[in-house]
């Protein structure tokens, strides 16, 4: 049965290919222009504007808002999909706080959920094709890594208070060595939120680029634009995981580096 | 910037630049692979260690995710 549908589709893709090539083929890709930020009403553009990236942010939160509070609002035993999957979101979350945290980090649970759940819905709502991604801006990724940084050096402080400064003394080498890799720890804790924002953002770009890159070339080869069709549909497929696996990574990395904040001895 | 040189440039510093992605899948490689061997010589303690698995292969793969960057910057934003 799987077998005949698979035929099928390639049939059709290849048929679809063959009547719908367009008349003069014309290499014409613009990656770029899906992360256009543009106003939803009117051309002006200032920092109350609804824009397409505050519009997509907005759906983000009621998609969240969604599943975890009305898919589990009805406390089933047996629990429904939604409310099986905003149970296992938190359970997934809940654990890799408390293992990589420390139980003293669980407090912080909250924070790593809100921040887990809404960058898992942005990459996912992104890649509905025809809407906006608004995760593959680095402004809104920044914004997070620097809530992340901000908030962890101020709870190493509140916690450990002069002590939190161990961090960047490493008491394991020897004493000559000290001085220099204090500077190495120094500067690799201040590029921590430029490569944490950065990389999500990055990741997210990368695989939305390349989806329109191949779309480019299906425009352009005519009759054999099923082929990259074939390429478009596998990438896809890995841009699901990696929608997930970086909204994971963020999140980790939050919880080491909180980690290093509740327990700055090295 | 202007001028077919300065255009020139921009794309051999893009396709430069786009080296360290290929460099990038070398050390996610290396990662993943080596976390497999380990993975089977002592499929038990596997399961504990795949955070590290990601955190690792996070690292490494920021560093090709730059270098995407500055194609990306040379290309458009130049």
């Amino acid at each position: 049965m799987g077998k005949i549908f698979f035929y099928a589709a390639l049939a059709l893709v290849v048929v679809s290919g063959l009547i719908f090539a367009p008349a003069e083929a014309k290499l014409a890709i613009h990656p770029m222009d899906q992360f256009q930020v543009s106003a939803l009403f009117g051309d002006h553009i200032s920092w109350y504007t609804p824009t397409n990236v505050t519009l997509w942010m907005a759906l983000a939160v009621a998609a969240v808002f969604a599943l975890l509070v009305l898919g589990s609002s009805r406390r089933a035993i047996v629990p429904g999909r939604a409310q099986s999957v905003a149970e296992l979101a938190y359970g997934f979350i809940y654990k890799m706080v408390e293992d990589v945290a420390g139980k003293d980090g669980v407090k912080f649970f909250p924070y790593i959920m809100t921040l887990f759940m809404f960058i898992v819905m942005a990459n996912f709502l992104g890649l509905i094709p025809g809407s906006f991604t608004t995760t593959s801006h680095i402004a809104v990724t920044a914004v997070l890594a620097a809530l992340v940084f901000f908030t962890v050096t101020i709870v190493g402080f509140v916690k450990n208070g002069v002590g939190f400064l161990g961090l960047f003394w490493v008491s394991s080498a020897p004493l000559a060595l000290r001085p220099i890799l204090a500077i190495i720890e120094l500067i690799s804790y201040f590029v921590r939120p430029v490569s944490h924002s950065i990389r999500l953002a990055g990741n997210v770009m990368a695989g939305h680029a390349v989806l329109k890159v191949f779309a480019g070339f299906a425009a352009a080869l005519g009759m054999f634009s099923f082929l990259p069709i074939f390429a478009i549909t596998a990438v896809y497929a890995l841009e699901v995981l990696v929608a997930f696996i970086q909204a994971y990574v963020f999140t980790i990395l939050t919880c080491v580096y909180l980690k290093d904040a509740l327990h700055p001895s090295h | 910037m202007e001028g077919d040189i300065a255009q020139l440039g921009q794309f051999v510093g893009a396709g430069l630049a786009a080296i360290g992605s290929g460099a990038a899948a070398i050390g996610v490689g290396h990662v993943a692979g080596n976390f497999l061997a380990g993975a089977l010589r002592n499929p038990s303690a596997a399961a504990g260690q795949t955070a590290t698995l990601f955190i690792g292969i996070a690292f490494a793969e920021a560093l090709g995710i730059f270098s995407f960057l500055v194609a990306l910057l040379l290309m458009f934003a130049v």
